[in-house]
């Protein structure tokens, strides 16, 4: 299933939220089951299977690593759902030292917030490479991979961030 | 012969004609049935003008009473009169027993859940369950004069899979179509209208007899999302008359052996007494008991302190419904009270003051969530074509199944837009192995002894491989009203793998067949006229529908497409004019296999139609 073609969106990395959430809009009026409560049964099968494809198609789109994971699946290699270790020797560094900044400044509001600024552009910075990478047809498939591998991580980091800030705030 | 048809998928061009739908609130103390009239929903009342049915039950020499009669008759036959069954719906024995360990009733082990053994037969919460829904579906046929569409069933917003598809499975055995289950939370919303205009956070605060339910809900962009739910499954306004008798009883020094005689008395007096604190400040009355006269009277100050410990337990609740949603009090645009306990002033103060507003009391507590569920129905029957809102509703819980160690690994996390479908790939372990069972679990934790067990599948008719090399791809699908089905197919063969369901709680479906084939021999040709017409209904349906759609998109199909559906379509014209039930569903299923693959292609040409006219508003 080809979520852009279903959104009928072009097959970017870099996408319109805007048109991404009214074509998601027309979709659910067209499909949702509650457009077909009093319809024969064949037709209210076939609108749940088309309005869950709906649904599922938002969920990955609307986020850009599900979205990057999505594009690179339509390229030929699935990576969603694995488990996979990096090996990448300066990435691994970079990790290393974050986690241990973070320990260090686990109770200083400023510079948590100063670290998640510089987490934000670093994932922007990965998201732009990556759409580069995306639209060169010549790129390989194992290294779009890897910098999505990466951006997990950054995003998981970065919700790690969240999560300290969240707690200072409850004292 | 209209000029023009323009038809949305879905609803054919047929002359326009009002659809007859209800919604039910079929609650745990009291259920209502509503139906929207001259554009404004109503409750339909009893031959009494009375709205409320207490959710009673007796049982009693092969008759059964319902309602306001049962409640009436409840304390001289306790075992057979069962009081607030709904309690029960999708419930194992021991999950019961744990939480109500002094009910009267004579439970009956099944295989799937628990039976009530009452009149010298057992019936499962389902069919008593069934049992208050005729009622109702009675009660509105007879006041609107004709056969019901469908109607739309309210459940409380944390019900899991067994709870809904147990209320929906009795929804089914008392010849009721089932619109939409929907949220009673959501449907109070909606009775206020606040599903059009306005964004952001509501709080329901749903305060019952018996029951007390918090729930934060988010409204965006047309979606209704429940955020969170909390509660007390036994706290409610039979409490607050709890704690006056006690009150009474203890300024009079009154024996142990008085109060147990005289308790159903002064239980209702200390109901009577807190209505009329509602809108009065004080009441002056006394009781006699064995000929002695004993002051009765109660002030809105002396009741207030009374209370105060059991209102400040539903506050607490808010709050931590609030910080499970990570919300905070200032952010909820409005607070709904659902309930007849929110007439209570001390609880409106109470509630008005954590939240920082006045909340909305304007329609009735009692009937809300059956009016807001009224207007849903009357929208889905296809009244208010124009209407352009929708309700997209959330899986309340995540659906998961048993991996290795009793450890759950979620296949759909709660708070997925539904419907929603899954799949997950198996393979064997062992060298030929021709079966294997997946466990489907439903709650939030990581052990599968503190999530809910829904059911055990199993999978047979696996073609036999060496071990690993089998890929079973097994579906979970969760539909618009939250329940899951599941299906499977081995990859590599294309082999679709049987599956068996096993319902952890609530009724398999053969049961429900045979309930109600049991129903029918009841009133054999009744329901077997009922039968035949609704088959009857279903063909014309199909058919209208179709018509509908050819004159549209006749171009879809190939001639030789298109001379097979027309030939199947004019067999069941034919067919749907005899009188036989099972030749009419033999020849509607020849139907839909015939233009499947055409309604596929028009679904899918009307949404590329849409998108492609967005476009062009977009430029």
């Amino acid at each position: 299933m080809n979520y852009f073609s279903l959104f009928n969106l072009p097959e970017t990395l870099t996408l319109d939220t805007h048109a991404l959430a009214s074509s998601y809009q027309t979709l659910q009026k067209l499909t949702h089951p509650d457009k077909f409560a009093t319809a024969s049964a064949q037709e209210q099968r076939i609108a749940m299977q088309k309005n869950a494809q709906v649904n599922d198609g938002y969920s990955v789109l609307k986020h850009p690593l599900s979205r990057a994971q999505h594009l690179l699946s339509l390229r030929g290699l699935v990576i969603d759902h694995e488990q996979h270790t990096l090996g990448d020797p300066e990435f691994l560094m970079q990790q290393m030292e974050w986690r241990e900044t973070l320990e260090e400044i686990s109770s200083d509001e400023a510079a948590l917030e100063e670290m998640q600024t510089e987490i934000q552009a670093n994932i922007k910075d990965k998201l732009t490479g990556l759409a580069s990478l995306f639209e060169d047809e010549q790129s390989n498939n194992e290294d779009i991979a890897n910098e999505i591998r990466k951006l997990t991580f950054i995003y998981k980091f970065s919700a790690q961030i969240d999560a300290q800030l969240d707690k200072l705030d409850d004292f | 012969m209209a000029l023009l048809q323009i038809a949305e998928p879905g609803q054919s061009a047929a002359p326009h004609q009002r659809k007859l739908a209800v919604g039910i609130d079929l609650g745990t103390t009291n259920s209502l049935v509503a139906t929207v009239r001259s554009g404004q929903p109503q409750t339909l009342p009893d031959s009494e003008g009375r709205a409320l049915l207490p959710s009673v039950v007796r049982y009693h020499g092969g008759e059964k009473t319902i309602g306001y009669p049962a409640q009436a008759e409840a304390n001289q036959d306790p075992v057979n009169t069962i009081v607030s069954v709904k309690r029960f719906m999708g419930k194992s024995q021991d999950e019961i027993l744990a939480t109500w360990p002094n009910l009267p009733y004579h439970f009956v082990q099944q295989s799937h859940g628990v039976a009530l053994l009452a009149d010298g037969k057992s019936r499962n919460p389902v069919e008593i369950s069934a049992d208050i829904l005729r009622h109702l579906r009675d009660r509105a046929e007879a006041s609107l004069g004709d056969e019901l569409t469908g109607a739309v069933i309210t459940v409380p917003a944390y019900f899991d899979d067994a709870q809904r598809q147990s209320t929906k499975d009795a929804a089914k055995l008392a010849g009721l179509h089932v619109l939409r289950l929907l949220n009673e939370p959501t449907a109070a919303a909606i009775a206020y209208g606040l599903d059009s205009g306005q964004e952001g956070l509501i709080a329901v605060y749903d305060l019952g007899g018996g029951t007390f339910d918090i729930s934060i809900l988010r409204l965006h962009k047309g979606v209704f999302e429940v955020l969170s739910t909390g509660g007390n499954a036994s706290l409610g306004g039979d409490d607050f008359d709890h704690a006056i008798v006690h009150h009474w009883t203890t300024r009079w020094g009154l024996s142990e052996s008085l109060q147990k005689a005289h308790y159903r008395r002064l239980v209702s007096l200390a109901k009577a007494t807190k209505q009329a604190l509602s809108d009065g400040q004080s009441i002056t009355q006394t009781i006699e008991l064995d000929g002695q006269s004993f002051d009765a009277s109660l002030d809105r100050t002396a009741f207030d302190d009374l209370i105060t410990p059991l209102v400040k337990q539903t506050v607490k609740a808010c709050r931590r419904a609030l910080k499970d949603a990570e919300v905070s009090a200032d952010e909820v645009l409005a607070v709904v009270m659902v309930g007849g306990s929110t007439r209570v002033p001390l609880v409106r103060e109470q509630v008005g003051a954590f939240f920082g507003q006045e909340p909305l009391t304007s329609i009735d507590p009692d009937q809300v969530v059956a009016l807001g569920a009224a207007s849903q129905a009357d929208i889905l029957a296809g009244n208010k074509p124009d209407n352009e809102m929708l309700l997209l509703d959330v899986l309340p819980l995540s659906l998961g199944i048993e991996t290795m160690g009793g450890l759950v690994e979620k296949i759909i996390p709660r708070n997925t837009t539904i419907p929603v479908a899954k799949a997950q790939e198996f393979t064997t372990f062992k060298d030929g192995q021709t079966a294997m069972m997946v466990h489907v679990l439903q709650g939030e934790r990581e052990l599968v002894d503190d999530c809910r067990s829904l059911a055990k599948f199993t999978l047979t008719g696996i073609p036999p491989m060496t071990a690993g090399a089998a890929h079973i791809r097994v579906t979970f699908q969760v539909d618009a009203d939250g329940l899951l089905n599941v299906t499977a197919q081995e990859k590599s063969t294309g082999v679709q793998a049987e599956i068996q369901v096993k319902p952890s709680f609530g009724l398999a479906e053969e049961q429900i067949a045979q309930m109600l084939k049991a129903s029918m021999a009841n009133a054999k040709d009744d329901m077997q006229q009922r039968m035949l017409k609704e088959q009857q209904v279903e063909a014309a349906r199909v058919l209208e529908a179709l018509e509908a759609a050819l004159d549209e998109h006749r171009g879809l199909l190939s001639e030789e497409e298109f001379a097979q559906l027309r030939q199947s379509m004019d067999t069941l014209a034919q067919v749907a004019q005899e009188q036989s039930t099972d030749a009419i569903k033999e020849h509607i299923e020849i139907v839909d296999n015939a233009s499947q693959a055409f309604a596929a292609r028009r679904m899918d040409i009307s949404i590329q139609q849409a998108l492609a006219g967005k476009q062009v508003q977009d430029i």
